[in-house]
């Protein structure tokens, strides 16, 4: 297999920003039910 | 285009799909006005049956039907026209199918199975019921025999070769299924079936439970993996973009095979007859098959960004507006993913063990599944359906339609958006799914609950209401495109079927070797299942005879 | 295979994120007592009433912090009628069904418990403000399965 493969170079900026505001919203989320969780 | 035969055959399934999909909305619509107490049913049909008829329809028969038809079509594009015995063996599936649909669908509407999609025992249904759901499982497992029929022809005939990212796909998600439905083939032929005709007196309910729930999570990747079909290889294609990668998409869906088995204890989370410690082993297999989810959410954005980039987009954010959003092939399906996002991340709060305790059973679940199945698997079918149907009738997708087919979506989102936001608050603060319109005796704390502006039961009827409206706008245009809109005689006005190119060429071979991956599939369920399981039956308590208390 | 570089970035911050999440609740539940409603133990469901302790269902002392709860579900309906507890004192909960399947869930506390014939669920659980608690059945039990409520009183 070789090791120059067609990712490189791509510019990804703007996904790697769309995930992680996934990933925001996964923690944010899991954080307040657990929170309730807690408070019950 | 592909062969007459196959059309007809893809044609007889979505066809089914979608009379089912019209009976199961009109029975969701009725459900929202019950419960908002603004209908009495007649007393001849009761809430529940109501209920049990909206899940087996559109949980299970639109969704099942409607992925026959995609993968119908989808193999015999790129694998090539069905032989004669591949024809006959799906034809013989579609049938036993469809013979099981309406024996289980006349149970119901005959009263004798408001048992819900789940039917636990040991509410009774007529053993007919069950029978229905056997032949339904067995139907499908036909027809996912003939696909693999027709899969094996081509990897014969194409020695060493990988074969087409769609077919490794469409083999993935049928393997999944045939080990998913072990589990509730053996509790339906060993356990219900004997007990619901007589034949045994009891049933081991603890053990029942949880045969259908090594069937019913898997049942939900069954229904998710045909959507990200669509998304990994039509959408790029409607982008104008080759398959991101085509060794990660294939890794993805093995890691499917994989870790969405051995999980159905965190269906389970809050009973009794599993221990602590199976719970959580299965809990952190279910964090497992969370990692594909995370890996095709960057595949999407990246294929998003490198399309938009293409057309021209600066900046952090420019491809966005770049992307093609008056065409309703893609619009459709870029809705159904933006919900994934509330949809998944809710998923794993559900698995969250303890946390679990805050929305087990409550309207949070209904919730989440009409924000998971409802609207991102529902959607991506909706937004295949617009093209399918005319690609396999020969039939024109014309302007209006694709109006309507906006304004169909745009409806859908309004209505679900209401909808689900509400289920999600009212299961939070404690309101229990799976009820017909009760107040609990004017208790402080019920009335509580629908007495914000988000969670009234007003919320529900209107998001409700305007779902249905959609539904009915999605018959129509699939009444169209199937039987009147005018022939695409013009090769300019014909449909195309959206394939991606994806390059193999850094693809390892091993991702094709299924026994590796079907071993390992098996191993991990025996890890997580034998013990507890054989646990169920050796400790067994007496077991329970038979209820119907509907 | 090759992952991209912000593809891996992405996968090691979703990976951290699902082991900071299962260590939270994995750490919380094994050495604080903070796992779900469960239990081992088996009963006939055709001799619940006469199986201690639902033989008697109702609210016992077992010390002075402790009280146990024996609750029988049926449809549609809990037995005892009258529930009361005292505020700050650690209940324990034992709940079974004498026909399907149903629920025990008490609104706005953690107690949410699956009620499966056969099986004894248990569930501890402390209340810190006294009140009326609605308790309802959120497992699908049949015709009546929305009349199926009762309520605890915490003094």
């Amino acid at each position: 297999m070789s090791k120059n493969n067609e990712h490189d170079g791509m510019d990804l900026r703007g996904t790697l920003a769309s995930v992680m505001v996934v990933g925001v919203i996964i923690v944010v989320m899991w954080v307040v039910v657990y929170m309730m969780y807690m408070g019950r | 285009m592909i062969a007459l035969q196959d059309r007809k055959l893809a044609l007889w399934y979505i066809g089914v799909a979608y009379i089912a999909f019209l009976i199961g909305t009109l029975m969701g619509l009725l459900q929202v006005f019950i419960r908002n107490d603004k209908l009495q049913l007649p007393a001849w049909l009761d809430y529940y049956q109501i209920l049990t008829a909206h899940g087996v329809l559109l949980a299970l028969i639109y969704t099942t039907f409607f992925i026959f038809a995609f993968f119908v079509t989808g193999m015999s594009k790129s694998l090539g026209t069905f032989g004669p015995k591949v024809r006959l063996v799906s034809w013989i599936g579609f049938w036993v199918t469809l013979i099981g649909t309406v024996l289980a669908t006349a149970m119901i509407v005959a009263g004798e199975a408001s048992v819900l999609y789940t039917f636990y025992a040991p509410l009774k249904a007529s053993g007919w019921y069950y029978v229905g759901l056997a032949l339904f499982v067995v139907g499908t497992w036909i027809s996912s025999f003939a696909l693999i029929g027709h899969y094996r022809v081509w990897r014969k005939n194409n020695k060493g070769e990988l074969s087409p990212l769609f077919a490794f796909m469409t083999i993935t998600t049928i393997v999944l299924w045939l080990i998913a439905c072990l589990g509730v083939v053996a509790t339906v032929l060993f356990q219900y079936i004997p007990w619901a005709f007589g034949w045994t007196d009891t049933i081991n309910v603890e053990l029942s439970r949880s045969l259908f729930w090594y069937f019913g999570h898997p049942l939900v990747y069954f229904w998710l993996l045909p959507a990200y079909i669509a998304w990994y290889v039509i959408v790029p294609k409607i982008l104008g973009v080759k398959v991101f990668s085509d060794s990660l998409a294939r890794l993805a869906f093995v890691l499917f095979i994989l870790f969405s088995i051995p999980v159905g204890f965190h269906h389970q989370l809050t009973e009794p007859g599993i221990s602590n410690f199976w719970k959580f082993l299965q809990v952190v297999l279910t964090f497992m098959v969370i990692i594909p989810s995370l890996m095709t959410a960057f595949t999407m954005f990246a294929n998003f960004e490198i399309s938009g980039r293409k057309k021209g987009a600066t900046g952090l954010f420019g491809w966005f507006k770049k992307l093609p959003w008056k065409d309703v092939r893609f619009t459709s399906i870029f809705i159904a993913m933006a919900f994934f996002i509330p949809g998944g991340a809710g998923g794993i709060i559900n698995a969250s063990f303890q946390l679990n305790e805050v929305v087990h059973n409550t309207l949070w679940i209904v919730g989440h599944f009409h924000i998971t199945v409802g609207t991102p698997v529902a959607m991506t079918f909706m937004g295949l359906t617009f093209w399918l149907i005319p690609y396999l009738t020969g039939r024109k997708f014309t302007k209006s339609m694709q109006i309507l087919a906006f304004v169909q979506i745009i409806t859908w989102s309004i209505g679900m958006l209401l909808m689900s936001t509400a289920q999600h608050i009212l299961g939070l603060l404690g309101a229990p799914r799976r009820t017909a319109f009760s107040n609990y005796n004017n208790h402080p704390s019920a009335l509580e609950w629908f007495d914000g502006i988000l969670t009234s039961h007003v919320t529900m009827a209107v998001g409700g209401s305007i779902l249905f409206l959609s539904a009915m706008i999605l018959i129509y245009i699939v009444v169209m495109s199937m039987f009147l809109s005018p022939k695409a005689l013009k090769v300019e006005d014909q449909v195309e079927f959206p394939m991606a190119e994806s390059d193999k060429s850094h693809t390892p071979k091993w991702l094709e070797n299924w026994w590796i991956w079907i071993g390992i599939a098996f191993a991990l369920i025996i890890i997580a299942y034998a013990i507890p399981l054989s646990s169920m039956i050796m400790h067994a308590p007496p077991g329970s005879e038979g209820f119907k208390t509907w | 295979m090759h992952f991209h570089k912000f593809e891996k970035i992405w996968l090691v911050f979703g990976i951290i994120s699902l082991i900071v999440f299962l260590s939270i609740v994995g750490v919380t539940a094994f050495s604080h007592d903070h796992h779900p409603a469960g239990g081992m133990d088996t009963i006939d469901p055709k001799k619940v009433d006469q199986t201690a302790p639902f033989d008697n269902p109702g609210v016992t002392q077992i010390d002075d912090d402790t009280y146990q709860v024996a609750i029988v579900a049926s449809a549609f309906s809990y037995a005892p009628l009258e529930l009361r507890v005292p505020a700050g004192k650690e209940i324990l909960f034992k709940v079974t069904s004498k026909d399907v399947v149903h629920s025990f869930t008490i609104d706005d506390t953690k107690v949410n418990m699956m009620v499966v014939p056969g099986q004894i669920t248990t569930r501890a659980y402390t209340f810190d403000k006294p009140g009326k608690y609605l308790i309802l059945c959120n497992e699908y039990c049949g015709t009546g399965h929305h009349f199926m409520f009762t309520e605890i009183e915490v003094y």
